[in-house]
């Protein structure tokens, strides 16, 4: 009896270790003050002030479309990457999938200085464009990574067997690779628009030119104080990604995303 | 054959945007820029100068502290959490939903909290007449964001591990006479200790390269690496000492890898 009440209690203390800021960011989001230090009563003027804010709405506009746009191309490029790589020659596979960790491995500082230097000797203005490449960039690998498993799973010869049946290569990939590999290149797409939503220290060292993401806004607003609008628009975004969670893992026949 | 072609567009993109940067750093590590560019390991020798081989010697510490104090505070929940079988994905859902919250803003929400004059948790101890702390700015603050930030991913692998291991081998030890401190000791510890490696890596790794927990926690007054590589690009416009500073970084990084994976019995460590 005891033991199990020590156990929850460690839990339970655990529990309010990670939640303790994310609570206060909330309750603070309902507060009738500007400031973050007192309590002036309840009220939900910034969820509605919050879309009159041309910096917030610009940002989360900003941040939205490049999570989609990285989060697709990078699904493409690394599904068929992926393919590729499977049916690649031992030594050469090896050498691919060494290059593929490196972004994984690599500290997002080093990821972001490197893009920086790069873009700059190419002379692409830091902005919109070189955001969005640095994003698709830092995605593909986990895209791939989430693919090959499922390849692995095939039966050996399936491709072969497709094409003496008398498809085409092309008939081969598009009806009878991808629909068997889907679970992964949904699990890649949607790892990669979350890391993409998420990232700010790459996305700091490759943007410029008024660009902002949300996490850069916040980034800029720690200095001057977080305006509650930001709060009122996490709780938001935090709500709906709990609902979004709750309703994957609830899928019937679920290839658990979460977990995976 | 079409399938043969299907990785080049990755790999052109992998070698412009992968290898190429990672180039340039390298090349830019090993230049300096007086009147012309060249070949030289000035900068090198400059990042072990004691001003900024003291923010090294002290990211590591503070990563190395993180990194045990993640490992005291997950170990045993994992293993609290691995005693639900039943509950498996909503117990993980609820360690791992944090995250999907702006990290920036979490951390931040934590000024809020801990803040000497004006914070919650002052706010509570001076109504209790109890004496106030103070802990914003001083590395406490930061070592206590990190372990906030990166503790789901210590928790998250040795779950994992801990949660494969057969019951029957449990068992079976039991079986066979084991205590339950020698079953701990000679069965658990040894089967868990990939997930261990893994965690350590996910923590120590983000916990030594961040700049903006220091930035945030320390009210800037505390420079870690991470910080000083950063004002040699955003502030200094030092390129060339900037890159210098990343490599020595990344050869830190290179060798305590090195080390870990020396540790792992298995030589996998692929927990994830």
């Amino acid at each position: 009896m005891i033991k199990s009440g020590l156990k929850k209690l460690y839990m339970g203390l655990v529990f309010i270790f990670l939640y303790a800021p994310i609570v206060t960011l909330i309750v603070f989001s309902f507060n009738d003050s500007k400031s973050r230090a007192k309590w002036e009563g309840f009220t939900l003027k910034w969820y509605a002030n919050m879309f009159h804010d041309p910096v917030i709405v610009k940002s989360l506009y900003y941040t939205l479309i490049i999570a989609l746009i990285a989060a697709i191309v990078a699904t493409l490029i690394g599904t068929f990457a992926a393919i590729g790589i499977h049916y690649m020659k031992k030594w050469f596979r090896g050498i691919v999938m060494n290059i593929t960790y490196l972004p994984v491995l690599n500290p997002d500082i080093v990821t972001g200085i490197g893009l920086m230097l790069l873009f700059i000797l190419i002379n692409l203005k830091l902005g919109f464009e070189s955001l969005l490449l640095a994003h698709i960039t830092f995605c593909i690998p986990y895209v791939i990574i989430s693919v090959l498993p499922k390849l692995k799973q095939l039966t050996p010869n399936t491709f072969e067997a497709a094409l003496d049946l008398g498809a085409t290569p092309f008939q081969t990939i598009w009806k009878v690779i991808v629909p068997e590999i889907s679970p992964g290149i949904v699990t890649g797409f949607l790892l990669s628009f979350t890391l993409s939503l998420d990232d700010f220290v790459i996305s700091y060292f490759t943007t410029g030119n008024g660009v902002q993401t949300l996490s850069i806004t916040i980034y800029t607003m720690t200095k001057r104080g977080i305006k509650p609008e930001i709060n009122a628009l996490s709780t938001i975004l935090f709500a709906a990604i709990l609902v979004l969670l709750i309703l994957i893992n609830r899928r019937p026949g679920k290839n658990n995303v979460l977990l995976d | 054959m079409l399938r043969k072609w299907l990785a080049t567009p990755y790999i052109l993109w992998a070698i412009i945007f992968t290898i190429i940067p990672l180039a340039m750093i390298l090349i830019y590590g090993v230049t300096i820029d007086d009147g012309g560019i060249r070949f030289s390991l000035e900068n090198i020798m400059k990042a072990f100068d004691p001003i900024y081989f003291k923010a090294l010697l002290r990211s590591i510490y503070y990563a190395l502290i993180s990194t045990i104090i993640c490992l005291i505070i997950a170990y045993p929940l994992a293993l609290i959490l691995t005693e639900k079988r039943n509950a498996k994905v909503t117990v993980i859902f609820i360690f791992v939903l944090p995250m999907w919250m702006n990290f920036l803003l979490r951390t931040y929400a934590w000024l809020t909290i801990l803040e000497t004059n004006n914070g919650f948790l002052n706010t509570v101890l001076r109504f209790l007449h109890l004496p106030t702390i103070q802990i914003i700015g001083t590395p406490n603050a930061i070592i206590l964001g990190m372990v906030y930030n990166f503790l789901p991913f210590m928790i998250l692998p040795i779950y994992n591990v801990l949660s494969k291991i057969d019951p029957y081998v449990l068992e079976a030890a039991f079986d066979l006479g084991a205590s339950k401190l020698t079953r701990f000791v000679k069965v658990i510890l040894p089967l868990s200790i990939p997930g261990v490696i893994s965690g350590i890596t996910m923590v120590f790794m983000p916990a030594i390269t961040t700049f903006v927990i220091p930035k945030l926690l320390g009210s800037g007054k505390i420079n870690l690496i991470g910080n000083l590589i950063e004002q040699q690009f955003v502030q200094s416009y030092n390129w060339y000492f900037g890159a210098s500073l990343s490599l020595v970084l990344m050869v830190i990084i290179l060798i305590s890898m090195g080390i870990l994976n020396r540790v792992d019995p298995s030589r996998e460590g692929g927990a994830l």
